[in-house]
Parts: C-alpha cells; structure tokens; sequence
C-alpha cells in the first residue's frame, strides 16, 4: 500500500509501472489493475478556471488516506493500492489524484478502486479553490461520479 | 483544560483563524469548542468536524491536549 501527497507534478502512468516495477509482492501475481486518473479541467460550473489551489489538512489527509486503503484491502481480495494526490497550485491537464489497484482477478480491482475514489472524494480533507478571470472561489462541493 | 482548534479552506478565511489554543473547563464537547471560538455562533449544517484527526460528531466529549479541528465538505480527487 502507498498512499503521497505531491507538492509537484506527477506522471501517473509511470507511476503504475514504477510501483509495479519495485514491489516483488505483485510480481506474476496480479491480472488485473484498475487505474482513475483524475485530471483537471479548464472549465467548472459554466466558468474558465485558471488555476487550482488544493488545501489540505497536514498528517490527517495522508492518514486518513491510508485508513480506506486498510479498509479496501480488508474487504476485496486485492494485492495492492497507490494513492497519489496532488496538493499546492495546479493547471488545466495537470493529474490531480491516482488510484491504482492490484488484483489476480478485475471486479475486485474494478469495485476497490471505485471504494477509494468515491471514499476520497466525501471523507479526505482536500479543499479545492478555483482562480477565475474574475477573482478566487472556494469549490463547494464535489459533482457526483 | 486547554484544546488546540483549527480551521480550514473558506472556514479558516471566515474566522481568520488557522489554528488557536483555547482553555475551557472540563467537560466540554466539540459543539461547546466551536460556540467557543466562534462566539456562540450556530453549527452550521454541513460542519465537518475532527478530533485528533477522526470525524466526530458536535455531542462528543474533548478531552485536554485534543486537537480539534472544524472544515466545510471536503472537495478533493478528480471529478
């Protein structure tokens, strides 16, 4: 299990490989990995957005992170997760959040990877504020999947 | 006994504050931590609220030293 925050940006397509690469549990064991990237938009709400500033809350954030990786680990029959997630000022088309998930078999990688995202979304403390043409807004909440 | 209180995103802008330390006397919940620092304000519906990093609800009991921490829905990963 992995779970970081990023101050920088992030290829999360080398990511999956590098994980896959360095961790010898996963090595002829897995048949299927389910991957979200999360990327983001130049558009919210009818609006141009600028420029992004992702808050979070130090050491709750990652801990709290690795808590559902534990609980998505205990209830599917999956070998391994990587949750990566940018914090700090980001662009349009940077990666924002990686989701990655190990299994020998694709439902359990599919269903934990889609647990991790939509528990990610409602439960980690991450704030999004939007710069516009017109000044600065806090995202209010999250659109549904 | 003293509690540690922080605020996030457009919460820690309304309050203007980050983080503070506060003293009150024993026994006091999250609720009567945040009427506290907020001059008896209201909870507002969709508080989030911590303590020691764990969501907890406005009845539960802080003890000294807790870190207790209020934030508005959480808006994080991709869309």
């Amino acid at each position: 299990m992995k779970v970081e925050l990023r101050e920088q940006g992030f290829e999360p397509w080398a990511e999956v490989k590098r994980h896959q690469q360095l961790t010898p549990e996963l090595t002829n064991k897995f048949g299927a990995t389910a991957v979200f990237v999360g990327t983001m938009r130049d558009f919210n709400e009818g609006d141009a957005v600028q420029s992004m500033s992702l808050e979070h809350y130090p050491k709750m954030t990652a801990k709290h992170l690795e808590k559902i990786s534990e609980q998505a680990l205990e209830r599917w029959d999956i070998l391994d997760t990587v949750i990566i997630h940018r914090v700090g000022t980001i662009t349009p088309n940077d990666p924002i959040v990686l989701v990655a998930v190990w299994s020998a078999h694709r439902a359990a990688a599919f269903d934990a990877c889609r647990f991790l995202m939509e528990e990610l979304k409602s439960t980690a403390p991450f704030w999004k504020k939007e710069s516009l043409e017109g000044g600065q807004r806090w995202v209010q909440s999250n659109t549904p999947g | 006994m003293t509690v540690t209180v922080r605020f996030f995103a457009s919460l820690r802008e309304q309050t203007g504050i980050k983080d503070k330390t506060i003293e009150l006397p024993k026994p006091a919940t999250v609720g009567e931590v945040w009427r506290c620092v907020t001059s008896g304000s209201d909870i507002p519906d969709n508080l989030l609220m911590t303590v020691n990093m764990e969501y907890e609800k406005a009845d539960t009991v802080v003890h000294d030293g807790d870190e207790v921490a209020f934030f508005p829905p959480v808006t994080g990963g991709g869309r």
